[in-house]
């Protein structure tokens, strides 16, 4: 995406009249003229509105529910047009425009519960089948307005695809205040919907009534559905309530701070969107609102300390890595062992990187491994034992791999014991699950291991295996390399 | 070729085939769109292509089609490849994932749009992409040349052309894989443990539904090719089970949508003495398609709203037929004679409501039941009839007593064999008493067999 957005850049060489530092100032302290400073205002409290409302429409899994319902407002605004037209009046006028779009809009949620509720058609198909057909109806209606003598339904456009520009200071006013009564609306009712959100059955249990709040959160996403129309358009307003959620979902898991934390991501978006749009005259204001806030999405997506793609993977290099060290140790100590040799034995205790693989998933580069563990301080080169085997424990590294072993044995009792797997089988699944052993379950299994005598009292070496010790595989590698057992 | 013949060739029917060619190609994926509850996929899809579509345009500089299906089929995936995305690596749910994806691709897109609008000799409209211009698929051919010639081929619109290739690959792709679509459709951990490639085919599918949504732009526009991808097959699921023939019926259901929705938007006006007008063909597609999908969703015969409704009526209906014979018999029983029932009475142990009014007229037109002025019952229910009693007739007492029969074997049965307690019995054999067979009745008193006395105590009627 990023080489495409280059690329069209290069390509395509539209003079920006750039603004001076001056102007970007004056429209982002609400000083550029007042018909500016009015529409920024109110695309971020429209922002503020989404965000906050958005929470909640997102954690009751309504979030695409408001694109249905925004495709629905089309035939509204249509039919609004029209009748205002019949009735004598201009037909332009915002609250006249917007009444029909939620009549509209609400027919469309209805239209799509009621599918849901009655018929075997799923609630993805509804929402699909009601926001295109209504859609459909409103390109209809608008086509037919286009060829009325009186027709210019060029400002109809702009609900499809958003023009706050051609907001009045009036219009501004309404969506404003429409947004500020979403707000208070979500925050008196905040500790019910907080239930209702995590557990509804629980919300019912204590004596709220589920639905009328599923209703009140369904009326404000309507209210900012419709109020977000002329700023963002029809197509585009479901990001209002579904991008800033989503970016503080990565930061979060409080529902209070979530939703703060939202309505301050939508907020920004709204008021740096409105603003370039008011200092770039030709800049689409809903695109550049959305893509504000699908910024913060990208970036907290990448660097969110809990739920980010780079955490993630910082951790699970970490993890496999320590996984790698496991297996590379114990398996040198089970070379050892087949061989025979003690510890602190100075001839013998050398091996090959060859010798440890066969049989073992280590997860990493052996070189890349071995390299590592030498400067970790449990890994030396060269041996007494010569060129051949130039690989050797340090003791740290003997007493590490003993432990290392000592788990991985503990873990195959347990599991034969308590899980009933067959001993030819628990070696690859306490692989899986070693590096989870607490203490005091280590400490349990070896006094089971002790009654049975198989752990010996001097904690010097680790408990018999409950299998045959390395596979045919690796047995015939070490015949092969005359490494067999002494 | 005549005139009006030819006149109707180049101007409705040329389009009338593409929008026919558009529509049967959504319709086919939509199939297994809407069984695999992937809808708002195609919803996502075609949001999206619009960056792709302008990139494309802008890489290339031209408006070829071959350059922007391949634009617009490269967004397509890049959709589906960043939902998925999104969802694994960050598990926040599939429509909010969509909801971001395509909200972000398509503002991208309508900024890219914006900036193109600044150069020379751009042709690419935005509303064209998104409302479809069906009207403009018509046949350029000058009308002093023949239609099939080479020089009358030349003016044919590619669009449809590029359309039939489309729907063509997608009737084989069907055609071919419907066994492995069908698989995964309704169970994909089975079809990987048969070892079909699960994952492929998706993004195969996914793939074609790229594809085709790009391909019918031209023809339905980007928001109405949902339509034709979700209502069609969601039409037809309301009318069957089965899966084939929910694919037939889609793409038949989406000629019919095609064909009239065009014609009633190029003709329909004029009908309306509105002469020579015309409203946007797409939209009335998507109009009609949804309202073939309201008529099913309402008057489909098994899965439909009303039949499901007259359905559940009806049983309410015969259940409460049978509880007001049951409870004319237990007053005979008690009274050793045939005695009455005020209605008023009937409707209030049933709960209320109107099905059991219904069902006391029902049964005494049946001869089941008759009126009967009965002292000191009247239920002191409603006006009317509903204060009136009524008495059991001899082939009423006859299905009476058959049902309390059935009534106390099943008691009996679930004491003895199904180990409850006989105070907890009634209310279960309430319900299996309605439901039960003659074969089941017999199975459950075997010839000469039966017991006489129920556990409560009570007689056991004879059949």
């Amino acid at each position: 995406m990023g080489a495409w957005a280059l690329q069209i850049a290069t390509l395509a060489p539209v003079r920006v009249d750039w603004p001076g530092w001056t102007q970007v100032l004056q429209t982002l302290t609400f000083r550029a003229g007042f018909n500016s400073a009015g529409v920024v205002l109110a695309a971020t409290v429209l922002g503020i509105a989404g965000g906050t409302v958005g929470t909640f429409a997102l954690l009751r899994q309504r979030a695409l529910m408001s694109d249905a319902l925004a495709h629905a407002t089309l035939p509204g605004i249509g039919a609004a047009y029209l009748i205002a037209v019949a009735l004598g009046a201009t037909g332009k006028s915002l609250p006249g425009l917007l009444a029909g779009a939620t009549v509209t809009g609400i027919i469309g949620v209805l239209t799509v519960h009621a599918i849901t509720r009655h018929t075997r058609l799923k609630e993805d198909a509804a929402i699909a089948a009601v926001l295109s057909v209504f859609f459909g109806a409103g390109v209809v209606l608008l086509s037919y307005i286009q060829r009325l003598p009186t027709g210019t339904q060029g400002g109809l456009n702009h609900f499809i695809y958003g023009q706050p520009a051609a907001m009045s200071l009036r219009d501004a006013a309404l969506i404003g205040g429409a947004a500020h009564g979403a707000i208070a609306v979500a925050a008196v009712l905040l500790k019910e919907l907080r239930a209702v959100c995590f557990d509804d059955r629980f919300a019912a249990a204590i004596g709220l009534r589920v639905f009328a709040i599923d209703l009140v959160v369904m009326g404000l996403v309507v209210l900012v559905t419709v109020i977000g129309l002329q700023a963002v358009g029809l197509m585009l307003v479901v990001s209002l309530l579904v991008v800033p959620p989503a970016t503080a979902r990565f930061w979060t898991d409080n529902l209070t701070r979530m939703t703060i934390l939202s309505g301050v991501i939508g907020g920004l978006s709204g008021y740096i969107g409105a603003s370039a749009s008011a200092v770039l005259q030709d800049l689409p204001a809903g695109a550049v609102i959305v893509l504000t806030g699908g910024t913060f999405f990208v970036v907290s997506m990448l660097i969110s300390p809990r739920r980010g793609v780079i955490h993630h993977a910082v951790r699970l290099a970490t993890q496999r890595a320590a996984v790698a060290r496991d297996h590379f140790l114990r398996g040198a100590y089970e070379v050892l062992e087949i061989r025979g040799v003690k510890p602190g034995d100075e001839a013998g205790g050398g091996f090959t990187l060859h010798e440890i693989k066969p049989g073992r998933t280590i997860g990493l580069g052996t070189r890349v491994l071995a390299a590592w563990l030498v400067r970790r301080g449990l890994l030396e080169r060269g041996s007494a034992a010569g060129a051949a085997k130039n690989w050797a424990l340090t003791a740290r590294g003997h007493s590490e791999a003993l432990r290392l072993t000592r788990n991985h044995r503990l873990w195959e009792e347990y599991l034969v014991t308590h899980a009933e797997v067959a001993p030819s089988h628990v070696d690859r699944s306490a692989d899986r699950v070693e590096h989870a052993l607490s203490a005091t379950l280590v400490r349990e299994l070896e006094e089971a291991l002790r009654q049975q005598g198989r752990l010996p009292m001097e904690f010097a070496t680790a408990p018999a295996s409950v299998h045959p010790m390395g596979g045919a595989r690796a047995r015939a590698h070490l015949d092969a390399a005359g490494g067999g057992s002494a | 070729m005549s005139e009006p013949l030819r006149q109707f060739v180049v101007a409705d029917l040329t389009p009338m085939v593409g929008a026919v060619l558009a529509s049967v190609a959504c319709a086919l994926l939509g199939n297994f769109l809407v069984l695999r509850r992937l809808s708002l996929m195609g919803d996502a899809i075609s949001h999206a292509v619009l960056p792709g579509l302008v990139a494309a345009f802008l890489v290339a500089g031209s408006r070829a089609t071959g350059v922007m299906f391949l634009g617009a089929a490269g967004a397509g995936l890049l959709t589906v490849i960043a939902v998925e995305a999104l969802r694994r690596l960050t598990r926040i749910e599939t429509g909010a994932a969509m909801g971001v994806v395509f909200s972000v691709m398509f503002a991208l897109g309508v900024l890219m749009m914006k900036r193109a609008e600044g150069l020379e000799n751009v042709d690419l409209d935005i509303d064209c992409v998104l409302n479809g211009q069906l009207e403009l698929l018509f046949w350029a051919v000058p009308s002093s040349e023949p239609l099939l010639s080479a020089a009358g081929w030349r003016g044919f619109p590619p669009q449809v052309l590029t359309l039939l290739v489309v729907c063509a690959v997608c009737v084989a792709a069907v055609a071919v894989f419907f066994k492995e679509l069908r698989l995964v459709s309704f169970d994909a951990g089975l079809a990987t443990s048969l070892g079909y490639p699960a994952g492929m085919i998706s993004a195969g599918l996914m793939v074609l539904v790229a594809g085709a949504v790009v391909a019918s732009f031209q023809a339905v526009g980007s928001i109405l090719v949902i339509a034709m991808l979700v209502c069609p097959p969601a039409t037809a699921r309301m009318l069957t089970d089965r899966l084939g023939r929910q694919v037939s019926i889609s793409v038949a259901i989406a000629v019919v949508d095609a064909v009239v929705g065009y014609l009633l938007a190029t003709r329909g006006p004029g009908l309306l003495g509105d002469e020579g007008g015309a409203v946007s063909a797409a939209g009335m597609m998507a109009v009609v398609s949804g309202g073939v999908l309201g008529m099913a969703v309402l008057g489909a015969p098994v899965h439909g709203v009303i039949a499901r409704h007259a359905r559940r009526w009806k049983l309410a209906r015969e259940i409460a037929e049978e509880d007001i014979l049951a409870m004319l018999y237990r007053i005979w029983e008690q009274r050793g004679a045939v005695g009455t029932l005020g209605v008023g009475d009937a409707v209030e142990a049933l709960g209320g409501g109107h099905a059991a009014r219904v069902a006391v007229k029902r049964l005494v037109r049946a001869g089941k039941v008759e009126w009967r002025d009965g002292a000191g019952a009247d239920g002191g229910g409603g006006a009317g009839r509903s204060r009136g009693a009524v008495a059991l007739t001899d082939a009423g007492g006859r299905e009476a007593r058959s049902l309390v029969r059935t009534h106390r074997l099943w008691e009996t049965y679930l004491v003895e064999k199904v180990g409850l307690r006989s105070d907890h019995v009634h209310c279960t054999a309430m319900e299996l008493e309605h439901h039960t067979t003659a074969q089941m009745r017999s199975e459950l008193a075997p010839e000469g067999a039966a017991p006489a006395i129920d556990p409560q105590g009570k007689a056991i009627p004879p059949a």
